[in-house]
């Protein structure tokens, strides 16, 4: 017997019972489909999420006040703290850090204010602006937001304390529909502000919307709403994505000094860069892609299962068949070698036409990700699938193979 | 294996001398090793069954199956005892439960007897593990069915090519060969039908071609024609005649006059013991039906019955 043969009898015995050997086939189509298909969402998602954080610039620092690494930042319980008071961020520190001289790798500082939810309003539509930054023209540059339509606001704004603002998309189009806003005046918390600029649509999957932005100078803010004092945050954008660290100690030893603080580890203040975010977003979004790799392993288990079921189903049909041909003369091998063969080119065919569905399925947008396919998923899956079979396919074949001649000629 | 099984084996028939009709045999005869079988007591019997004994089950509960009941004074089952001559048609009859069956299975090599020996050929089968077997089953015997045992959705030609498949023959010798042994039962013209295509009689021919596709030592059949009809069981006694009379030896398990006519010798079975042996005609020559073919016919289905037990 040859494996040409061996094939040949296999393809024989999946065409006799062609319904029963499809709906096998497709048990293991929809496992392999479901792998290549839930790995590549959750591989979309995080590729989407870290393309929405890498549109806010990978060399942006931000400085904020607190205590600690990473830890509880501003409240009530910074007993571990040896800090005793926390000064809170100013202006003056943000001109500290823009000396060239005393921190090289910073290319650009925007202290920033930002007040939530005022009312805007435009000849009788009301919209709620969920964050109002008051802030340098270098916070545009910074955080990596691009004006579409009129202009940035300018330094000069900023010392005139102008009331200009530029305002992101989603505010835009909520107030003013279809027409352009550049020009226009709005009432922000009952203040007047002429729109100078409409930001470019930066989407994202962040909890808030990044869009939904009136973006004005730093002392306008200070004067309508936050009051003059300290400022919520520093931007700084570091010379270079590379640079980031050495900009980060820089930040540490001016405002150490400008602070007054001694010791390293009693810092009030903390610099968080994007990087680190990308990276905690990456954790949480592998554990993501696990998560739905393992639901569609499951199902790419059941439909093995479904392929030593329909073997074992087969074989007990068949027990007669296997009984004549042990008459005449068949070794064990050839019996093994058949179901196997057959079970093997179940989970082949079904894997197959899963890696196809897995590939077209992947071109749709599914629940808005783009999925991306990860190249070793499909081997991957594809692989697992044929295994399947053969080792689901081992245990019928073998009890097919141990038959004795004279009972399987007598089953009816 | 054991040194010479493979030759033996491998081998293919034992030709007699009037071997010359069986167009399917001749490959074989050429590739016979001379001098592996006739030692110095001659050619070995197709079967020598030495005191063979079959129970199931143990203790109480065994049943005898095949050996006779033991002996009230010694406690020892007599057993069978039966020695088949090469190119014999040998008719195996007795009623349901006589063992006839279990007789089958073992000269099969289907089933093991508990005890005794059987030599298939001159192979001492007792010794031989299941790989072994199986190549026994594909070259020493071929099986005839009563209830024909195709298998399902195969064309006859690659029926008749399945022990050849499994004996790893090349596809086109396979072909060569298989298109003989139909031609030989007479359907050449029927090679493209699959099972459910052909009636009982073309069925049971299919199984004999192939039985006697891979030349074997003996052509076992069970009850061959117990599912065809008068006309058809004519047609495939007619076939195993010929082949007997070219050189074959025959096993025929039945419980029909009708088909025990046929043979050279009628073994009767009795609660697994051989009660009766008659020789019907000579081991060599052709068999009854084709020796005086007129009286044949004219001779009355029960003649047999007359013949004197021995």
């Amino acid at each position: 017997m040859n494996p040409l043969e061996t094939l040949r009898f296999a393809v024989g015995g999946l065409a006799a019972n062609k319904v029963r050997s499809a709906l096998t086939m497709l048990g293991v189509l929809i496992g392999v489909a479901a792998v290549i298909i839930l790995l590549a969402v959750g591989n979309g998602s995080s590729q989407s999420v870290k393309d929405s954080i890498e549109k806010l610039g990978t060399n942006a620092l931000t400085v904020s006040s607190g205590t600690g690494f990473g830890g509880g930042g501003a409240g009530g319980g910074q007993s571990s703290s040896a800090a005793t008071t926390v000064k809170p961020l100013t202006v003056d520190d943000a001109r500290a850090l823009a000396d060239p001289s005393s921190a090289p790798h910073i290319e650009s500082v925007a202290p920033e204010v930002t007040s939530s939810s005022q009312t805007a309003l435009y000849d009788g539509a009301s919209h709620d602006v969920s964050q109002v930054v008051g802030t340098y023209p270098a916070y545009f540059k910074t955080s990596n937001s691009k004006v579409g339509k009129g202009d940035y606001f300018s330094a000069d704004d900023v010392l005139n304390s102008r009331k200009v603002a530029v305002i992101g998309s989603t505010t835009a189009t909520d107030l003013f529909g279809t027409a352009n806003p550049v020009g226009k005046k709005i009432v922000l918390g009952g203040t007047p502000f002429t729109v100078v600029g409409v930001l470019e649509a930066k989407g994202g999957t962040g909890f808030q919307d990044p869009d939904d932005v009136v973006v004005a100078p730093l002392p306008t803010v200070q004067n309508a709403f936050t009051g003059f004092g300290s400022v919520s945050q520093i931007l700084v954008e570091a010379t270079s994505a590379g640079a980031t660290t050495q900009a980060q100690n820089e930040i540490t030893t001016v405002l150490m000094g400008t602070h007054g603080i001694k010791d390293a580890n009693a810092l009030d203040f903390r610099i968080s860069s994007q990087q680190s975010l990308l990276s905690t977003q990456s954790d949480t979004n592998k554990t993501f892609t696990v998560l739905l790799g393992a639901v569609a392993a499951i199902s790419l288990l059941v439909g093995g299962i479904g392929i030593t079921n329909i073997m074992l189903v087969t074989v007990t049909e068949r027990t007669r068949e296997i009984g004549i041909r042990k008459a005449i003369g068949a070794p064990r091998g050839v019996i093994l070698g058949q179901f196997l063969a057959e079970s093997t080119l179940l989970s082949l065919i079904g894997g197959g036409l899963g890696v196809v569905a897995g590939l077209i399925g992947s071109r749709f947008t599914i629940v808005g990700i783009k999925p991306v396919i990860i190249p070793e998923s499909v081997w991957g899956a594809f692989a697992i699938a044929v295994a399947i079979g053969l080792f689901f396919g081992g245990y019928p074949a073998n009890r097919a193979a141990a038959l004795r001649p004279i009972e399987a000629l007598r089953h009816e | 294996m054991r040194p010479g099984l493979r030759q033996r084996l491998t081998g293919g028939g034992k030709p007699g001398g009037h071997r010359a009709t069986g167009g399917t045999a001749r490959a074989e005869e050429q590739e016979e090793i001379p001098g592996t079988d006739d030692g110095p007591w001659g050619r070995p019997p197709v079967i020598e069954v030495r005191s063979l004994l079959k129970t199931y089950g143990h203790g109480d509960a065994a049943v005898r199956a095949l050996g006779g009941a033991p002996d009230p004074v010694t406690g020892v089952s007599p057993g069978v005892d039966l020695l088949v001559e090469q190119g014999d048609m040998v008719a195996v009859m007795g009623s349901s439960g006589s063992g006839k069956s279990t007789l089958m299975n073992i000269l099969g090599c289907l089933d093991v007897p508990t005890e005794g020996r059987y030599l298939l050929d001159g192979i001492d089968v007792g010794g031989l593990d299941e790989h072994q077997l199986s190549l026994v089953r594909n070259r020493k015997i071929g099986f005839v069915f009563q209830s024909f045992n195709l298998v399902p959705r195969t064309p006859a030609l690659a029926q008749v090519e399945l022990p050849l498949a499994y004996a790893g023959v090349k596809s086109a010798e396979r072909r060569r060969r298989a298109l003989a042994a139909l031609e030989l039962v007479g359907l050449a013209d029927r090679v493209g039908h699959r099972p459910n295509e052909l009636s009982g009689g073309q069925q049971q021919r299919v199984a004999v071609a192939r039985a006697l596709v891979t030349a074997p030592a003996m052509l076992l059949a069970d009850e061959p024609t117990g599912n065809l009809d008068s006309h058809s069981t004519e047609e495939v006694l007619a076939v195993v005649d010929r082949l007997n009379a070219s050189g074959r030896t025959v096993v025929l398990i039945t419980h029909e006059d009708e088909v025990a006519r046929h043979a050279k010798r009628v073994i009767t079975l009795v609660d697994g013991q051989v009660v009766r042996d008659v020789r019907q005609a000579p081991a060599d020559g052709p068999p009854p039906a084709l020796r005086d073919p007129a009286g044949f016919l004219s001779a009355a289905p029960h003649a047999l019955t007359r013949g004197g037990a021995v």
